[in-house]
């Protein structure tokens, strides 16, 4: 990158065709730019990015190698060549919608990106969590409200999503912005919510007041 | 403490250290590291103190809690000075015993010497013992030698003359110049040459850069860094600092587990005594470098000791990997560049400088120099800590240094590299130690522990075990890695449990697959390694697991 610190426009091709790009810009984003489509799930615009859904997995070839990277973190680099749709690529996307739709199986916007790439929703057996962790209502919450008031919790298969009781119940009731946000049902969050407001131990009245 | 400020300062205070020893002044050295702290030789430490007191012998005899010596097996063990008589597996019981007969009369008790169990015959000293015999110990050697909580015993085996040489005696270039030429690659796991690494940190902009120790040591059945960093902290304490001058950092940060109170101890001794002999800190042996270290310690899940998450984890955020589509060498920690290598490869550096890289390439296979550390647990005689030159072969280490397989079994094969690593099977045996020949036959070298498991072992069980521990020990942010581990590790169980169903195998290849290619860092990435490399050499058990059960259908069916 060093090396075109002072160019400020690099040329990249995407899909056979060449993309004004700028010193800085994400492969997602010098596609979007030239109306080239790439999927994703944990992106937001108003947001970080993430990186965590890998649905937005492309093919970059640099220097004559090709590896398989996450277009909404990649950063453009002169000559860089793009290709938004493999065998390859579809097969990963394919797989990660399967992986979800264990969970979300009927999430309109999984359902939708399953049959462009032909994923079965019941590949796998079922966990009914719902949630597909984009983190899209934690981040939304931090870096957009600065409030923290959801959160991952614990990792690896363990990881979900939790309101923090003594956050939430100030700030939620009043903002659910991040309840849209989600990408398989606002119903989730909001069920999250409630479950950590109203049946939560350190959520009932006397220790609220603290 | 006395303040050193010149080269000719410190050969003062080493000459001064070492006018105090006797060198035939009997010394009683117990082996104080972990496994040996674990057979509780805290007991026979103090049955040591009692009883040297008790005979009056404090001015005749020093005791020593010493450095990991490395023989776990054999543990605890007690090396008497200056004949250096070793004993094994000795208890507060033999405690008077070894003091009447060998530290005053220097008799050598026989029941308390090491024993081959096969031919019986004895051995009174460690380098007669095959364990030790069949190993070079350049850098776990002195570990018997010193205390880990004294700087002058570090000093008395020509500790830090290496910093002198590099601070007073060598420019940065010329020390990057001589780790390139050594060619010394990293140890964690990557093998990745480590001057280059230091390199491109070095020529990053910016002024502010770190160095870091990654001394979290995950990996399940590794235990030679903490062999290493809790028993001569000062050697990867002096690799680090030579390191950071090359590079031009004056920030350090050494990176431990929080579960193992000795680390953390030995490693603040060792960082207070060197900075009070003006080793560490502002002005560094009057050449005008200032270098400052920090302990961190882990939050306790394996993705800690990932090089980006470790660095996520240093910054106070939660230890989740980030991409290195910009290497954390240019942008690590809070975007700095950060030259993060393990505990093993920064004691190299000491060695290399004191002896240069004509020595230090002397050793080795082409494209792998130096020794390496292994350690070996499973179904192997001698657990412990070893150190080999790299080429040495598999079958030499398991059964020249490990002594074999217990109880009369067979030995299936030897698993390298933990839960993200790979097996090889008996027959790849004479594979020589080396980064890129065991990475060829899908079982990288890891940071080096050797897992050897016995014809009973079924493959398909430790394959099972290991995803079983990267789903609870990954972070769970990016999906191919958290829910590839799930179906991978449900098909397995089902495949273990007899409910295998034809397909199956062809399926964990696929997802394996895309968590390979899409997961975010390498945890993900190689999650599926163990699995590849025992279908690669053991197919027929998952098939044979998966056609049992089909047959038992058959048969309910009729």
């Amino acid at each position: 990158m060093g090396k075109h610190k002072k160019t400020s426009e690099i040329i990249i091709q995407i899909d056979g065709k060449e993309v004004k790009a700028a010193e800085g810009m994400t492969v997602l984003e010098a596609a979007q730019s030239a109306d080239i489509f790439i999927p994703t799930l944990c992106h937001h615009e108003k947001l970080e990015p993430y990186g965590a859904c890998r649905i937005c997995t492309v093919e970059a070839e640099v220097r004559g190698w090709t590896k398989f990277v996450a277009a909404c973190l990649y950063p453009v680099e002169q000559d860089l060549v793009v290709r938004t749709r493999s065998e390859k690529v579809d097969k990963i996307r394919k797989m990660i919608l399967e992986f979800l739709l264990a969970h979300a199986p009927y999430s309109p916007q999984l359902q939708d990106l399953a049959q462009e790439y032909g994923a079965d929703q019941d590949s796998f057996e079922k966990e009914s969590s719902f949630c597909i962790l984009c983190g899209l209502c934690v981040r939304y919450c931090a870096e957009v409200k600065k409030k923290n008031a959801v959160g991952f919790v614990d990792c690896g298969a363990r990881r979900e999503i939790r309101f923090i009781p003594e956050i939430a119940a100030k700030e939620c009731h009043s903002c659910k912005e991040c309840f849209p946000l989600c990408p398989t049902s606002f119903l989730q969050a909001a069920f999250v919510l409630t479950e950590s407001l109203a049946f939560s131990r350190d959520s009932s009245p006397t220790a609220l007041k603290k | 403490m006395p303040r050193i400020n010149s080269a000719s300062e410190l050969e003062e205070l080493r000459k001064g250290v070492l006018s105090k020893r006797d060198p035939d002044k009997p010394c009683i050295a117990i082996c104080a590291g972990m496994g040996c702290l674990g057979l509780s030789n805290g007991r026979v430490i103090s049955a040591f103190e009692k009883e040297i007191n008790k005979k009056d012998l404090k001015t005749k005899v020093d005791i020593r809690a010493t450095g990991c010596h490395g023989y776990c097996e054999k543990g605890p063990m007690v090396l008497i000075y200056p004949e250096e008589i070793c004993y094994v597996e000795v208890t507060p019981k033999d405690v008077p015993e070894i003091v009447s007969q060998t530290v005053l009369r220097k008799k050598v008790i026989d029941r308390l010497i090491y024993a081959d169990p096969d031919t019986g015959e004895k051995a009174a000293h460690q380098a007669e013992i095959p364990f030790y015999k069949n190993q070079m110990r350049h850098l776990i050697g002195n570990n018997a030698k010193i205390d880990p909580r004294s700087i002058d015993d570090y000093l008395a085996v020509g500790g830090y003359s290496a910093l002198s040489k590099s601070l007073l005696k060598m420019s940065p270039e010329q020390i990057l110049e001589e780790i390139k030429k050594a060619e010394l690659r990293g140890r964690g796991g990557g093998g990745f040459p480590a001057g280059r690494k230091w390199e491109t940190a070095r020529n990053a902009p910016g002024k502010e850069k770190y160095v870091i120790v990654n001394g979290h040591e995950g990996e399940l059945g590794a235990f030679m860094d903490r062999a290493i960093l809790s028993g001569n902290p000062h050697s990867v304490l002096e690799g680090l600092i030579i390191g950071a001058y090359a590079i031009g950092s004056h920030q350090g940060f050494i990176y431990t587990r929080h579960d193992t109170p000795q680390l953390k101890n030995n490693i603040d001794m060792a960082l207070t005594q060197a900075e009070e002999y003006g080793l560490l800190g502002e002005n560094i042996l009057g050449s005008g470098f200032d270098f400052h270290v920090e302990v961190h310690l882990d939050i306790g899940i394996f993705v800690s000791g990932e090089s980006s998450a470790l660095m996520r984890s240093i910054e106070g955020n939660p230890p989740e990997p980030r991409p290195k589509y910009i290497r954390t060498s240019v942008s690590g920690i809070w975007g700095k560049p950060s030259a993060l290598n393990n505990v093993e490869t920064w004691a190299n550096v000491p060695l290399i400088i004191d002896k240069g890289s004509e020595w230090y390439t002397s050793t080795g296979t082409e494209r792998s120099k130096g020794t390496k550390l292994v350690s070996l647990s499973g179904n192997i005689v001698n657990t412990g800590v070893a150190e080999v030159p790299f080429g040495t072969t598999v079958r030499e280490i398991v059964f020249g240094i490990g002594g074999g397989i217990p109880n009369g079994k067979k030995i299936k094969a030897v698993h390298f590299g933990g839960p993200m690593g790979g097996s090889i099977p008996e027959s790849l045996l004479d594979t020589p130690l080396d980064f890129d020949e065991l990475a060829k036959l899908g079982a990288p070298i890891g940071a080096g522990s050797m897992l050897v498991l016995d014809e009973d072992t079924s493959m398909v069980d430790i394959t099972r075990y290991f995803l079983d521990f990267l789903s609870n020990e990954s972070c769970g942010k990016c999906v191919p890695c958290r829910e590839g581990i799930r179906q991978m590790l449900r098909i397995l169980t089902n495949i273990r449990d007899g409910k295998g169903r034809e397909g199956d195998i062809e399926l964990l290849e696929e997802i394996s697959e895309v968590t390979g290619a899409a997961s975010l860092c390498a945890l993900g990435k190689t999650a599926a390694d163990p699995l590849l490399s025992t279908l690669r050499y053991f197919r027929d058990e998952y098939e044979a697991n998966i056609a049992k059960m089909k047959r038992s259908a058959e048969k309910r069916e009729l």
